[in-house]
């Protein structure tokens, strides 16, 4: 059967758009303010002129909604960046792959914490046993705190994804799947 | 026959609309400028003892050591504490080859000759992690007074 104009429009205008959010100079309508615009840097400093502006670097990497408009997680995973992960030989490179669920959330879709996200860029020390005691549950943190740069807000807010993206860390709906998933240490 | 000929057409019609706008919505964003007065997210203004001295502030841009280095090289390994402000660095500290010296020593990034690259920051800009959540949502309107807006 031949497909009715209709459908070949469909097909087309679904090509043309898969095809334009595939293209990342395309649908990548990412800005970033240039260091003369900023309003932190000095104007009348001579070596402004030799920094490198965040787009240069930044629009290469894979996109993301907010703080940076850069998914760091996907970028070190997909090899888009190649970080050190450590300066001195001796120095032992930890990564823990282990999802906590956090289900005292109110009202509020649970949150899965993954250790392998974290640890890929943090150690252990950055977070055990200051911020966060290991023993799981034992840590009685809440959104206020956190809003206030305690706990996971000592990054999340400052440095990695901004404290305004609920769902990524309010990630698994009540009464879902994995809702009920044993929860790992 | 006739009848579904011209749902076609309404739905063809409807189709074409469609693409224009996302067309139109694609484009335009191309064209939006955000927010020009807004500092990089993370960009940490640290502000000790440069005021006092005559120095500018340092600004330090979490993205640019980032793809470069994993958070734990610094804040594991070099000892930097995550509050903004909260490690007592200077200058003989840093040439020493501590905080910032562990690479800023002309092997692995520029050394401290290079005065104006960290000391980089208006004069006055207080101590501060830029654009973040805390900042946004509990004193966004100093932040626009400040960033005068």
């Amino acid at each position: 059967m031949k497909p009715s104009r209709s459908v070949m429009f469909r097909m087309l205008v679904g090509l043309i758009l898969g095809v334009s959010s595939w293209c990342p100079w395309a649908a990548d309508s990412r800005q970033w303010t240039s260091l003369e615009k900023d309003g932190i840097h000095d104007q009348e400093n001579p070596a402004l002129q030799v920094m490198q502006p965040p787009a240069d670097a930044l629009r290469l990497l894979p996109p993301d909604s907010a703080g940076n408009q850069v998914n760091w997680v996907k970028a070190l995973r997909d090899g888009y960046i190649k970080p050190r992960t450590n300066l001195y030989e001796t120095t032992e490179v930890r990564v823990l792959d282990s999802n906590i669920l956090m289900k005292r959330t109110a009202e509020l879709p649970y949150v899965l914490f993954p250790h392998r996200a974290h640890t890929e860029w943090l150690d252990c020390s950055n977070c055990h046993e200051k911020l966060f005691r290991s023993k799981t549950g034992s840590t009685p943190m809440n959104m206020f705190a956190i809003l206030q740069g305690e706990y996971c807000g000592q990054c999340h807010g400052a440095v990695a994804f901004p404290l305004t993206e609920c769902t990524r860390c309010h990630s698994v709906p009540r009464n879902s799947a994995g809702a009920s998933q044993p929860v790992s240490k | 026959m006739k009848k579904k000929m011209k749902l076609h057409r309404l739905v063809d019609r409807t189709d074409l609309k469609l693409l224009v706008w996302m067309t139109f919505a694609l484009v335009s964003g191309a064209f939006v400028t955000v927010d020009v007065t807004r500092a990089e997210y993370g960009d940490v203004v640290i502000n000790n003892y440069s005021d006092d001295v005559g120095m500018r502030p340092v600004i330090f841009p979490h993205w640019f050591h980032r793809v470069r280095f994993r958070c734990k090289v610094c804040h594991a390994d070099l000892g930097f504490q995550l509050k903004a402000g909260g490690n007592d660095i200077n200058m003989v500290k840093i040439i020493e080859g501590q905080y910032c010296g562990a690479c800023h020593n002309g092997e692995i990034a520029w050394s401290v000759e290079h005065c104006n690259l960290c000391h980089s920051a208006t004069p006055g800009t207080p101590t501060q992690v830029h654009e973040s959540t805390l900042q946004k949502l509990v004193a966004p309107s100093d932040a626009r007074k400040a960033s005068g807006k």
